[in-house]
């Protein structure tokens, strides 16, 4: 380092003249403007910045002058300085970023190649339906009971007021297990769980039990041996017939949409006394297909109205069997077929189609139905 | 039950504005089930005529015979017109029904003017089916009389509308035109002419034959026997036209007089009856019970073996039909039968029942019986049906004789209000009163309390509940408001509903699609799964009625049913799939008969033990099957074969969903291949099964290579998942990082190795990682190399280096004590 200069030359130090230093600074940034890469900067720097470098060597110079030019000389030597470093470090950035676009864009794919490696299965549409129902009715607090499918023989049929030789026994083709009197069947229907759900739990008693059933039918695209049903049971006190409509009635919103009302119309089931058939007002036209043939609607037959399931209050001998006292408790219980109602809610036309377990018919509804 | 609507006509007196449609309507509404209102000859387009046959000509040149006709269809027909026809029933003088051309017949055919067999046939005498009136074609309808051309449509029925109703097994008396009508007239508020409340007029007894006699064994079976006597019957007298009309319109062949009138009668009243052939019968008829051995060739030819469950009707010589059931052959009536005997009785509907399941055999009298014949019908009934025979067939009625049990008519109190209580809206005394008395019923009104006395044809009204049904039906249903009850506070789903959606939902995630497959399993599938005679996945529960004698079993095992899926699916090109079921599998076997408790009361805690001791146990079951490839090969590289290791994996992932704690073990199963089969343990207990299957399944069902399974018992692993899980403290301080590797025999298993090393690291252990496995010339043969990656952290401080060291070369000390490991390297 120099010492402190006390005589100099003032010819010596013209390279301290403002238009030398300003000569160095604007070789300095064109130099950093034009070099091409981050090396090629970096030799640009030490050129222009380094030690070695014009501006270095002047500023070492500085010290040599005169006081009363130091400050001036100090000053304008500094500024080229910064000016040049800021310059070379504005294009260390830009060439920084000029690298990695390239390198990113060196990374480029096709990003629209198939990404799922492993495709999602499915759930099968009877089962989500049944949940989807199960869902509407734990949402109005009741809880889904649940019973065997291989039944006694006591529950399926005779606590149910369908005695030995009543004809509504061959109302239902039953298939019996082990042998036509061991007194076991496959279950008819799911209105067996009621008997359970009435002997098993506590008063007053609010379930639907969905599950599957038996009846003896060969497969075809209409029935099929085996098939599923939900009920709803309710047993109270004070319940009325008026309450299983409106219970049926919201329960067919939540299903099919705002507005949606049920019909119920008189028919016979051994274990309710009245019995109505359910129909619920078809969701696609509702009612406007009816004696409109310009308009006609594919899901109702243009009749306005789907038979659903069947439904009525539960019939005292029910409760008499399973020890509720019918002077104290009524109640209202009611099913539908999950199949059916899969059918015409989501347009599934051939019953073999929910047997056959072909993956591309689950596989078309996903996880939801 | 078929309903010509103009029979109902004659007992209610419809509105003539009303059709077929609008009465449907009503009785729809009132729990008649109207399945379909047809027209009947609804196919006919444009006019029938009569006409008079005037002039045949035989034409013999052809293959069969041919006439050639004049037929007068009268001025509006066009005068006379020469026809072709090909039937030979008629002769000059008949009247016929004519379709002209341009009339088109039932199935679009229109008759035109063509020239055939020589001449120009100018239309068509028409047979009942080509109008669609019935499948009778022995030869065209030759009608009694009438004017050449008049509208043949409403003497031969065409046009007429007929209801056919699904009758429910309560409602016996809508089996009848008499029901029905009943109905109406409420429905529409008008007067019903009950056809069965009167003795039809019969000539006076003749005195010089007696009536046949007849007897009933047992009062319970048979409450009421009738006989009707006739002799002197033309048995070769017709049906009158409209009788025939309206049998076939009420889905009934025409078959001779005396057996259309007993048939029309039953339509018309519901009452069964049977005619017999008296000179085929000897001694008093009766009813009774048959004796063991006995047999009875019925009506349809059939020989029925009969025993003392059987009520049979009897004469001296025995057997002579099954009661309320079908007729025996041997005293049918035939073409030569004057004297006849018409039996109108009683059966109870039980014994009906039993006799008709029994023998498989459903007749027009059994489906009345079983559902209650009107308990005082019988002789009007009988009247009815002499009046007519002797009407058309000429005769002399000799008398009747009965034997009859005292009946008493069904008496139930009920309180006025409770209609209205179950209907949730007001109903007046006055209305229910109203109401019952329409349907029949006798009502005696003591303030609140009505003591109702049912009608003799309403053998279904035996409750309050009955008569609550009927007034709360006939106010109408479209009438009951919509209010919703609130519901007791509910549980919301189950801890096994909602892990068994959770279990669903992880597989289908993971690409398997559920399928429901049918129960039902037959020896040879589990034969082809390699199952050994004494295992448990062999079905003891077999169906007494299988659809097929293939599958007779319920599944013990969720395996067949899925292979078929899966085989059922590549036959469609579906190759590389994972299919899942949830479902019950049946174990055990039906030993003895289930208890057939009371139903007046609830069944004691003993009773619904041994109920529900009888049935097979029944748990759910998770079965998967994994076929072909997961991954298919594509861009990032080959495909990857599902095996063994994803359906093991599938074990393990689906028992942390629902944070069960499973182990894996080596495992044997005879449906699976021997030395890739997994014991999947829970608690020290087996609960299924997962692996590749055994290369013989795979080739019994011609599956992918390499498939693999898992069955698990879910109702076990739900079971075993905690009800409730508890929060881990988790370490904020350092973790520190130990890798290292140790040498074991080939019998060693990994699970061992790792168990061994992570009760040997102690409690710093956080996780140990298994990241390699060695074989191979760096090892000793018959031995291999595990590479663990052990993470070590305390809760209240950083490690220390010896800390570390300690823990680890605990966890090498122990796997070396346990398992012979040897350390290999760090």
């Amino acid at each position: 380092m120099s010492g402190p200069n006390t005589s100099f030359d003032p010819k010596q130090v013209a390279v301290l003249s403002a238009e030398a230093v300003a000569s160095m600074v604007t070789g300095a940034l064109l130099a950093a403007s034009i070099a091409p890469d981050l090396a090629a900067l970096k030799e640009v720097r030490v050129t222009h910045a380094g030690d070695r470098s014009p501006l270095a060597l002047a500023n070492r110079d500085i010290g040599a002058l005169p006081p009363a030019a130091k400050a001036e000389v100090g000053k304008r030597v500094g500024e080229a300085r910064a000016t040049v470093k800021a310059a070379l470090d504005a294009r260390q950035v830009e060439l920084e970023r000029a690298r990695d676009e390239f390198a990113l864009a060196e990374e480029f794919v096709d990003v629209t190649l198939p990404a799922v490696r492993n495709p999602l299965g499915a759930r099968h549409p009877l089962t989500t339906v049944m949940e989807r129902i199960c869902d509407v009715f734990i949402a109005m607090g009741y809880d889904i009971a649940e019973g065997p499918e291989a039944e006694a023989e006591w529950v399926n049929f005779d606590a149910l007021n369908v005695p030995p030789d009543h004809p509504a026994r061959t109302m239902q083709d039953t298939f019996y297990v082990a042998s036509p009197d061991s007194g076991v069947v496959l279950r008819t229907q799911t209105s067996p769980i009621q008997i359970r759900a009435m002997l098993d739990r506590p008063l007053p008693i609010y379930v639907v039990a969905p599950g599957r059933v038996y009846r003896t039918d060969e497969l075809d695209a209409t029935h099929t041996p085996v098939f599923h049903q939900v009920e709803g049971l309710a047993v109270d006190e004070g319940l009325t017939m008026g309450d299983l409509k409106g219970t049926l009635d919201h329960f067919a919103q939540e299903m099919f949409g705002p507005g949606i009302v049920t019909r119920l119309r008189p028919s016979y089931f051994p274990f309710t006394e009245p019995s109505a058939e359910l129909d619920v007002q078809c969701f696609v036209c509702r009612g406007t297909s009816i004696d409109n043939p310009e308009h006609p609607c594919r899901t109702c037959g243009s009749e306005g109205w789907i038979e659903w399931g069947g439904c009525g209050m539960v019939n005292p001998r029910v409760l008499r069997a399973v020890g509720i006292d019918p002077a104290k408790y009524r109640g209202f219980a009611f099913g539908m077929g999950i199949e059916r109602t899969l059918m015409f809610r989501n347009g599934v036309t051939d019953m073999r189609d929910m047997v056959e377990g072909d993956a591309r018919f689950s596989l078309a509804f996903g996880l939801e139905s | 039950m078929r309903a010509p609507v103009s029979w109902l006509r004659e007992l209610v007196d419809i509105p003539v504005d009303q059709s077929g449609r609008d009465i449907a309507a009503r009785l729809i509404r009132a729990g008649l089930e109207v399945e379909t209102v047809e027209t009947v000859g609804g196919g006919v387009v444009g006019a029938l005529y009569v006409g008079k046959v005037i002039e045949i000509e035989e034409l013999t040149e052809f293959k069969k015979p041919i006439r050639w006709c004049q037929v007068d269809v009268g001025a509006p027909g066009g005068g006379i017109r020469g026809i072709i026809c090909g039937a030979r029933n008629f002769v000059v003088g008949d009247t016929v029904v004519v379709a002209l051309p341009g009339t088109v017949l039932p199935g679009g055919f229109e008759i035109a003017s063509r020239e055939t067999y020589g001449h120009v046939s100018d239309g068509m005498i028409c047979s009942e089916r080509e109008l669609a009136l019935s499948e009778e074609h022995d030869g065209i309808m030759v009608l009694p009389a009438g004017t050449a051309g008049a509208d043949a449509g409403p003497i031969i029925g065409v046009g007429e509308e007929v209801l056919d109703i699904a009758v429910t097994p309560d409602r016996g008396y809508a089996l009848s035109l008499r029901g029905i009508a009943r109905e109406l007239a409420i429905s529409y508020g008008l007067t019903f002419r009950d056809p069965g409340l009167s003795v039809a007029a019969l000539p006076a007894p003749g005195a010089d034959a007696a009536p046949a006699q007849c007897g009933s064994d047992d009062f319970d079976a048979c409450a009421l026997f009738t006989l009707r006597t006739i002799v002197g019957f033309n048995p070769k007298a017709p049906s009158p036209q409209w009788m025939k009309q309206r049998l076939t319109a009420g889905g009934m062949r025409p078959v001779s007089l005396a057996v259309d009138v007993t048939n029309y009668v039953m339509l018309e009243l519901g009452q069964p009856l049977h005619a017999f052939d008296l000179d085929k019968l000897a001694g008093p008829v009766r009813a009774g019970w048959a004796e063991p051995g006995s047999t009875l060739e019925t009506l349809d030819h059939v020989t029925r073996n009969l025993g003392p469950e059987d009520l049979v009707i009897l004469d001296d010589d025995g057997i002579i039909g099954l009661a309320g059931t079908m007729g025996g052959l041997d005293s049918e009536i035939d073409d030569d039968t004057t004297s006849i005997a018409i039996e109108a009785a009683h059966f109870a509907s039980a014994v009906v029942a039993r006799m008709s399941r029994r023998h498989k055999l459903s007749s027009e009298a059994s489906r009345r019986f079983e559902r209650g014949v009107d308990r005082t019908l019988a002789p009007y009934a009988s009247a009815r049906a002499a009046a007519l025979l002797i009407e058309y067939g000429g005769g002399q009625y000799v008398g009747m004789t009965a034997v009859e049990a005292p009946f008493d008519p069904v008496v139930i109190s009920m309180s006025a209000h409770e209609p209205a209580a179950v209907a949730g809206m007001a109903i007046a005394t006055e209305v229910v009163v109203g109401l019952l008395e329409a349907v029949g019923c006798e009502v005696i009104s003591n303030d609140d309390e009505l003591s109702v006395t049912a009608p003799p044809w309403r053998s279904d009204l035996t409750d309050p509940a009955d008569l609550i049904e009927e007034v709360i039906r006939l106010v109408g249903y479209d009438l009951l408001p919509s209010t919703l009850p609130v519901a007791a506070a509910g549980h919301g789903l189950s801890k096994s509903q909602r892990l068994r959606r959770l279990v669903a939902l992880t597989l289908a995630a993971r690409g398997s699609v559920e399928v429901l497959n049918y129960p039902f399993v037959g020896a040879d599938e589990l034969a082809d799964l390699q199952l050994a005679e004494n295992d448990v996945r062999r079905s003891r529960v077999r169906l007494a009625n299988p659809l097929s004698e293939e599958q007779p079993f319920l599944r013990a095992t969720l395996l067949p049913g899925l292979l078929a899926t899966v085989r059922r699916n590549a036959g469609r090109g579906l190759v590389d799939l994972s299919v899942f079921e949830v479902g019950a599998v049946f174990q055990g076997e039906c030993a003895r008969p289930a208890p057939r408790p009371s139903v007046l009361m609830r069944p004691s805690a003993e009773e619904w033990a041994a109920l529900t001791a009888i049935l097979p146990s029944q748990p759910l079951h998770l079965g998967v099957v994994l076929a072909g490839e997961r991954e298919l090969a594509s861009w990032w590289g080959p495909g990857q074969t599902q095996g063994f290791a994803d359906a093991i994996a599938l074990a393990q992932v689906l028992a942390d969903v629902i944070g069960t704690e499973i182990t894996i073990e080596q495992g044997r199963d005879d449906a699976f291949h021997p030395g890739r089969c997994a014991e999947v343990k829970c608690a020290g207990k087996s609960i299924g099964v997962a692996g590749e299957l055994h290369p013989r399944v795979i080739q019994a069902w011609s599956l992918p290579a390499r498939s693999s399974a898992v069955e698990l018992d879910l109702d076990a692993l739900i079971a075993a998942a905690p009800d409730l899980r508890s929060a881990p403290v988790v370490s904020s301080h350092p973790v520190a990082k130990e890798d290292l590797a140790v040498v074991v025999a080939d019998s060693v298993t990994s699970a061992a190795v790792l168990q061994a090393l992570s009760a040997g690291a102690g409690e710093l252990l956080e996780s140990i990682r298994l990241f390699d496995i060695y074989r191979g010339p760096q090892v000793p043969k018959g031995h291999y190399s595990l590479a663990v990656a052990l993470r070590f952290r305390a809760l209240d401080r950083t490690l220390t280096a010896e800390e570390t060291a300690r823990a680890r070369q605990g966890a090498i000390s122990r796997a070396a004590a346990d398992c012979g490991a040897v350390f290999r390297g760090a």
